[in-house]
């Protein structure tokens, strides 16, 4: 399903996050990351900044697979981190698996979210 | 692999082939085989249960009493004497030793083989938590399972479904119709997620509740509890408890590949197969739940087949090979139809087409990607998911029939009639167009052409589409049709999920009384599956506003500043502002504020214009423990953040003022607070001013009030943002008691009817002040009766949002994660 290959890092246990919400992963030294479960029950996880003025995406309202921009209204696939409409820009998406009802990263990815940013699309990972 | 078999001459040993299980796939797998080649193989067939092959999907009517065990029967004795087939029932197998290339069984029998499959299909999940394995929790696999619910059900009581997946749910219906209460807990907020999206969900669960079952979802199980060694309840992690005198696990299945593994087979989750289903030793195949083919475990029916002939196929020296399936879902409820198929997710590049009838109950979901349907939910009327689910698996291009799509094959296919407009052309004029109130198409284009140019018109002259409006697509059709391009379209709709605008919502709302968001957006027939940013808010507000006391608020179509009851700022941290009743303070208060901002490090303290102070620069982390310092020095929420009251500003008046007429501290801070921790469409600001000079900038506010000698001057509708207006003049009270009365009835008559996010200055305009005078004015009573539906709604509202956060609640909206520190593997 994953083309990405590496290290998975466990985040815990995918009940931690309200279906329709964000929670946050800081990284020490890196960019802080939203992960988000939609109200369909997918799991997606991306760099925690609007591409227009860096806003907290993991604030916005989550609605289809995308998250309104808590600053402007910004609409921003979280499939792929791109801003929908007439809005011009992309947020680096962070490869997620979940296996046994647990949320993984991919470990390069999440300390090198702008490396991360050059791969596609991610699919997306359904609750079990 | 027979060393005899190409020797020439007396009878032709037959190849010994041995199969471990006697379900579905291990017996399909024979008769596949026998099919292709009768005489070739000498069968053993090994079953862990002491009785012949049934169709174990049947298990769900059996349990709900629609069907008999014999009725389910695939193959009775008979059919193994026929064929020559050894059964050896109820004896499981214990090992296989592929050196020897024999198994031995669970009693010592030992079997030898030339060709083996494994066919042990799946085990069911056992949620690892205390009291898993008590008398009385049982699981839903086979006929054993059934007969201890069956006895568990005869003497009634309460039963706990644990997983509300397609198995749990025919097991909760099974037994609620044994005569049992149940309740199924679900872990994932939506039922049968895997297989339905939220909007189907809801209306599967509404169904499931009006039968009499209670549905809990987002609920995870944490103990069962005992009471003399045997099962008597669970009790969730949140706390709650559920009484049980059974509890069925049904929280999924996993492959059973036990033996498998013991014999070193490679297994992943499932036993590893290729396509022709060999497993990593050539001699031994694998079939059905066990296996694991391109990445993919089964788990349902439908594959198995396929598998099964791919086997047969190779073993039979004619190989074909299996490719996967596509599979789709329908579930054994009586009463209940529910179709899914395919991926429903949605994407970039997919597209959606929804349609629901509220009337009939019907949600139809189709998902399309490069003009071809890759998914389908179907609920309340599946007669055309066999065809989707066909063209979806034969990946057909739909974009010649996209457009009638949605309505089914006899409409899709009906040629030129896939055009909507074409389809209503051809109907005739007896033609029956909306249902509800009875109007044929002849009605419709009569009263068209008699000058209802609009849906509205339509709507309020002939009735057509006035009711549920499932047949709003045909009237704007017949609109077009009669008119060409002369249809004068109404006020714009609430957003692009939904063809209503913001006062049919409204209306609705009250008239169908509809309680949840997703009640609505069936309801009313949204194209969305679970709207978009505009219509959620608004949504929440305007159920909030009809149910006060009954409606759950949905944090999730908070806004952010509404969820986190802060501001937030363009860094990402918030501002917090508390409560200064009337712009009035004192030391303990000012003490806390300042200890706030040192404790917290905030870089800036600021007035604001409406009498108070803004702490800048917090973290979402550090504002309960900023809230619980600020609420110990009798301090609350501001609601600065939010579409709610604001502030009440006001000036000093005649306590102190030579100029002042009234006490306009002590109305304001009386008005504050009766009027505090109110949601409205927009922000709502008031102010009282002491005398004419106005002060308190009164008559900028949405509320405004200028007391005069004789008593308080009322004004409506001011606003000093974007576009300034001043306010418009109301009436003349004598008592601050009529002052706060009238106030009072003024936010509610804003709040029953203004759309959400239009201030007081756009409603008034738009409505006019005459409209306005004459709600409050005509009827005498208006005032008293609003002002109490005002009062009423408050006994709910005025609770400090800030204490239940500092006191624990919601506590994911202001924590991380967790913490990932790069240069050491482990995350904190």
């Amino acid at each position: 399903m994953m083309a990405a290959v590496g290290t998975w890092l466990d985040i815990g246990p995918t009940t931690q996050i309200e279906a329709g919400t964000a929670r946050t992963l800081p990284v020490e030294g890196g960019e802080e990351i939203a992960v988000f479960h939609t109200m369909r029950g997918e799991f997606y996880a991306l760099v925690n900044k609007c591409p227009h003025k860096a806003g907290p995406l993991s604030q916005g309202i989550v609605h289809g697979d995308t998250v309104s921009c808590p600053l402007h209204n910004w609409r921003i696939s979280l499939r792929t981190g791109e801003a929908q409409g007439e809005d011009k820009g992309c947020t680096p998406t962070i490869p997620l698996k979940l296996d046994g009802g647990r949320i993984f990263l991919l470990r390069e990815a999440v300390i090198a979210p702008a490396h991360a940013a050059a791969k596609s699309a991610t699919t997306p990972a359904r609750a079990a | 692999m027979n060393a005899q078999s190409g020797f020439a001459g007396p009878p032709k040993v037959k190849e010994r082939l041995v199969v471990i299980g006697n379900g579905m796939a291990g017996c399909r797998a024979v008769e596949e085989i026998l099919e292709r080649d009768p005489g070739r193989y000498a069968v053993t067939i090994f079953g862990a249960e002491p009785r012949v092959n049934y169709n174990r999907i049947m298990l769900s009517p059996v349990l709900a009493g629609e069907k008999t065990f014999d009725e389910i029967v695939i193959n009775g004795q008979d059919w193994y004497d026929d064929n020559g087939i050894t059964l050896v029932g109820g004896d499981p197998v214990a090992g296989i030793d592929r050196k020897t290339r024999t198994i031995v069984s669970a009693s010592g029998r030992v079997e030898p083989y030339d060709k083996l499959l494994i066919a042990t299909g799946s085990d069911p999940f056992i949620i690892p938590i205390p009291g898993n394995d008590l008398p009385g929790v049982v699981t839903f696999r086979d006929l054993d399972d059934v007969d201890k619910m069956l006895a568990a059900a005869e003497t009634g009581g309460d039963a706990v479904v644990i997983g509300g997946g397609l198995l749990g749910l025919e097991a909760a219906h099974g037994l609620s119709l044994r005569g049992m209460k149940v309740t199924v807990v679900h872990l994932m907020p939506t039922l049968m997620e895997r297989q339905l999206d939220e909007a189907a969900g809801w209306l599967l669960r509404q169904e499931l509740e009006s039968r009499g079952q209670t549905i809990l979802t987002g609920a995870n199980t944490g103990v069962i509890h005992a009471v003399e060694g045997r099962v008597a309840g669970i009790e969730l992690e949140d706390g709650t408890r559920v009484k049980a005198d059974i509890v069925v696990m049904a929280a999924g299945i996993k492959p059973s590949t036990t033996l498998a593994r013991q014999a070193g087979l490679d297994c992943e989750r499932g036993i590893m197969v290729d396509d022709h289903m060999v497993t990593s030793d050539p001699d031994i195949l694998a079939v059905g739940e066990c296996v694991q083919h391109r990445g993919l475990c089964y788990g349902l029916v439908a594959p198995l087949w396929d598998m099964c002939r791919a086997l047969a196929d190779h073993l039979t020296d004619a190989p074909s090979g299996y490719e996967g399936s596509v599979t789709s879902t329908k579930l054994k409820v009586s009463g209940i139809d529910l179709f899914s198929a395919g991926d429903f997710s949605g994407g970039d590049e997919c597209e959606d087409i929804v349609m629901r009838d509220a009337a009939r109950g019907v949600y139809k979901r189709l998902v399309l990607k490069d003009d071809r349907i890759i998914g389908a939910v179907l609920y309340g009327d599946t007669a055309d998911g066999n065809w989707y689910f066909d063209l979806l698996r034969k990946e057909e291009d739909v974009s010649d029939i996209r457009e009638g799509l949605i309505f089914g094959q006899a409409f899709a296919s009906g040629g030129a009639l896939a055009d909507p407009n074409a389809a209503v052309a051809a109907l005739s004029d007896d033609a029956e167009i909306c249902g509800c109130n009875g109007v044929s198409k002849g009605k419709v284009v009569q009263c068209i052409t008699k000058g209802a140019h609009s849906l509205d018109a339509v709507r309020s002259t002939c009735k057509a589409s006035a009711s549920c409006g499932s047949c709003t697509g045909l009237v704007e059709s017949l609109l077009s049709l009669t008119l060409g391009g002369e249809v004068e379209t109404g006020p714009s709709t609430m957003c692009k999920c939904t063809s209503f605008t913001h006062d049919d919502v409204r209306r609705l709302i009250v008239e169908k009384g509809l309680r949840e968001i997703p009640e609505v957006m069936q309801e009313l027939h949204w194209t969305t599956p679970d709207g978009c940013s505009s219509c959620r808010p608004a949504l929440n507000y305007y159920l909030l506003c009809a149910w006060p006391g009954q409606y759950v608020d949905d944090q999730k179509s908070r806004f952010v500043n509404e969820r986190m009851h802060a501001n937030i700022q363009k860094d990402g941290t918030y501002s917090v502002v508390p409560r200064m009743w009337g712009g009035l303070t004192n030391p303990r208060e000012l003490r806390a504020i300042a200890d706030v901002v040192e404790k917290y490090d905030a870089p800036m303290v600021k007035v604001t214009g409406g009498q108070r102070l803004d702490i800048f620069g917090i973290k979402k982390e550090d504002l309960p423990a900023v809230w619980a310092d600020l609420n110990a020095a009798g301090m609350v929420s501001g609601h600065a953040y939010g579409k709610a009251l604001r502030t009440v500003k006001t000036c000093v008046g005649s306590e102190w003022c030579r100029f002042g007429t009234q006490d306009s501290t002590g109305l304001g801070v009386k008005i504050e607070h009766m009027t505090w921790g109110s949601w409205m469409p927009h922000k709502f600001k008031i102010a009282v001013s002491g005398c004419p000079r106005n002060c308190a900038e009164a008559t900028i506010k949405d509320f405004g009030i200028v007391c005069v000698d004789s008593g308080y001057e009322l004004h409506i509708g001011g606003n000093g943002g974007i576009k300034v207006r001043a306010t418009d003049f109301l009436c003349k009270v004598e008592t601050e008691a009529q002052a706060m009365e009238h106030c009072a009835a003024f936010i509610q008559l804003y709040r029953e009817d203004a759309h959400y996010l239009e201030r007081t200055a756009p409603w008034l305009e738009r409505k006019g002040l005459d409209w306005i005078k004459a709600q409050l004015f005509d009827d005498p009573e208006t005032i008293g009766r609003l002002a109490a539906r005002f009062r009423f709604s408050q006994q709910f509202s005025q609770d400090d949002p800030w204490a239940q956060r500092a006191a624990g609640d919601r506590k994911d909206l202001h924590s991380h994660l967790a913490q990932v520190r790069p240069l050491s593997m482990e995350n904190a």
